[in-house]
């Protein structure tokens, strides 16, 4: 168990393509990060550094008290899970886990009894003597698990482990990952672009951008306070409207509230917008297309005067058909203000 | 095709047995041949019903000594040697040399690849003349390395081997590498066994490929110690004075077709699945 330490870590390929501009990040030992940001924002990159499987450009990358720049994957000591889980097809279960301990010359007994204890924990010991063509998703997914644990290495890193499979299993999966990685306690890094995966996952959430660090901080405070229109946007689903504040001023009748200079864009959650009256800008717009999803329904509205449609989040059934007019306010309270030139919060 | 129609079902199958019957027919008289006695054959009229002296026809090839062919059994040694010979040593080479351009960024990577895939447009006919002055410089001629060597580079299987390689999920190595494998390791643990049924079907091709040589060990060969079947078969048809035996050179030419076939019956199924499904 160990923190891991970015400092000035930086990623260009070949041709100046940087990948990953001048980042620092300090993972704290014992805690969950997830990377997150969509595709192409250098998320798998910065993994596959901390993994060794891609070299440092510039910075350090320290794991513990080590600088691991220079290291092999192997010597870093850590675990990685792999999206297709990378099982060794020729080689039965039980040959899979064994098989990163035997390369480190762990005593046979030692090694039966760790890869026993994590066959247990995860559930998979009726398969050990199968191969991983046997299996289905979610049993691969498992002993690609039982690879990392089996180690007991300093860190797990996760990419994308889920992805490769069903929405119900990717459910189950992730709560399964979080209690181990609870009982556990070993420092993990976890990439993922789905940000409900992120947010439930994380005990810190980092937002990546264009190889660059967003935001950084618990997941609740990134969809409370998003330091960016990116954040904003990434975070959270149904995503936050972000309305430029000109044209809100054009068409809304009653107050403008009292925003902080320099706010050009407001942004509200879906599930914030109250259908009705009440205090805040009254809006009204015709209702385009209403999807049910069970607890709530998603509103597209349509706004006379806003070159974009606005979505609401009702709970239970909506109150309105398809077509038809609704008024609804925008809660002052409820508005972030960002700044569209530097893309900032401001507050 | 979708279609079903009766004269295009007739067509296919008159085609197809048209080309079956070109194929094996010379095949079906060599064995027919090789059932008959010596004055059968030198008749004019060729019987197209097997005879009774198959069993007389291999005996005397086994035993006889002739001048200037060397004895049945030790033609057949050589051919066997050269065949496997030239199977691993193949193999062991191309397996490696398309490991390194698959697996090894270094200067030159793809220049090597090129030029190993050039080499296709090269085959032993059309070198034949440099190559013969490079074995006979190095002093090779009548040997084993002389037979071999020069046809053991192979870029059909280097190609075969990476384009097998590249269908490996590159995670695959990665998972290697953070398990502690290095490359050597990774070769032999996971990339060879996963490499078997390439490599069957690859000896069976390449198996044939050596029992087949002809113009080659003709060329190599001057001592009949070094002699192969398949010249050996030619040589007791070119002789002076007198009318080949055709009976017990049809014998001869059935025993050297044995091993191929026996080979291609029982590795069929190996050879099928190594050029078709990977295990993955």
């Amino acid at each position: 168990m160990a923190s891991i330490d970015l400092k000035g870590v930086r990623k260009v390929y070949q041709g100046n393509v940087t990948a990953i501009h001048a980042l620092d990040l300090s993972i704290a030992d014992g805690e969950l990060v997830v990377l997150v940001g969509p595709s192409g924002c250098g998320k798998s990159t910065l993994l596959r550094m901390i993994a060794g499987l891609e070299t440092i450009t510039d910075g350090t990358i320290s794991i513990g008290e080590d600088v691991v720049n220079k290291k092999e994957p192997a010597e870093r000591d850590i675990a990685m899970v792999f999206q297709n889980y990378a099982l060794y097809p020729h080689m039965s279960v039980r040959q899979n886990l064994e098989y990163g301990l035997k390369n480190r010359g762990t005593p046979r007994d030692e090694i039966d009894r760790r890869v026993n204890e994590a066959a247990r924990i995860l559930e998979i010991t009726p398969f050990l003597d199968r191969k991983p063509r046997q299996l289905s998703g979610g049993q691969r997914q498992r002993v690609a698990m039982g690879r990392a644990i089996v180690r007991q290495p300093k860190a797990f890193l996760f990419d994308e482990p889920l992805s490769n499979l069903d929405a119900k299993l990717r459910g189950q999966m992730r709560i399964e990952i979080r209690r181990l990685q609870r009982s556990l306690k070993t420092t993990s890094v976890y990439v993922t672009h789905d940000q409900l995966e992120a947010m439930t996952l994380a005990d810190r959430l980092v937002v990546m951008n264009g190889g660059r660090i967003e935001q950084v901080g618990k997941p609740i405070e990134l969809y409370d306070k998003p330091a960016s229109l990116f954040v904003a946007g990434f975070i959270g689903s149904p995503p936050m409207n972000l309305l430029p504040i000109a044209a809100l001023q054009a068409i809304a009748g009653g107050t403008m509230p009292n925003l902080p200079t320099g706010t050009d864009i407001v942004g509200i959650r879906p599930d914030e917008v109250v259908v009705g009256s009440g205090e805040g800008i009254a809006l009204s717009g015709t209702v385009e297309l209403i999807e049910p999803v069970g607890g709530e329904s998603h509103l597209y509205v349509r706004v006379e005067g806003l070159d974009q449609t606005l979505i609401l989040v009702q709970q239970g059934r909506a109150s309105v058909g398809e077509a038809d007019k609704v008024d609804f306010v925008l809660p002052l309270a409820a508005l972030h203000g960002f700044n569209k030139e530097s893309g900032l919060r401001v507050d | 095709m979708v279609e079903n129609r009766p004269w295009l079902t007739f067509l296919t199958h008159f085609v197809l047995i048209c080309g079956v019957v070109i194929v094996v027919f010379p095949v079906y008289i060599a064995l027919i041949a090789s059932t008959h006695g010596p004055t059968a054959l030198s008749s004019g009229m060729m019987p197209l019903l097997p005879g009774a002296e198959l069993w007389n026809n291999v005996v005397q090839v086994l035993t006889e000594q002739r001048r200037g062919v060397a004895p049945f059994w030790l033609m057949a040694w050589n051919s066997l040697w050269m065949a496997i010979i030239i199977t691993v040593g193949k193999i062991a080479i191309s397996i490696i040399s398309a490991y390194a351009i698959v697996y090894f960024r270094f200067p030159g990577r793809v220049l090597a690849f090129w030029l190993i895939f050039i080499t296709l447009m090269l085959p032993v006919e059309v070198r034949i003349i440099p190559t013969f002055a490079v074995v006979a410089n190095l002093g090779m001629l009548n040997s084993y390395a002389g037979l071999t060597i020069p046809l053991i580079a192979s870029a059909t299987a280097t190609f075969l081997f990476r384009q097998f390689f590249m269908t490996i999920p590159d995670e695959m190595m990665e998972a290697a590498r953070v398990d502690g494998a290095g490359p050597l390791k990774f070769f032999r643990d996971i990339l060879l066994p996963l490499s078997r049924t390439n490599i069957a079907a690859l000896c069976v091709i390449l198996f044939i490929y050596g029992w087949m040589q002809y113009l080659w060990p003709l060329l190599v060969t001057t001592d009949p110690k070094y002699y192969t079947l398949m010249m050996g078969v030619k040589r007791m048809a070119a002789v002076a004075d007198a009318d080949p035996q055709w009976n017990t050179i049809m014998a001869a030419v059935v025993m050297a077709m044995l091993p191929p076939v026996l080979i291609v019956i029982f590795m069929q199924r190996l050879f099928v699945k190594g050029l078709v499904e990977t295990e993955k």
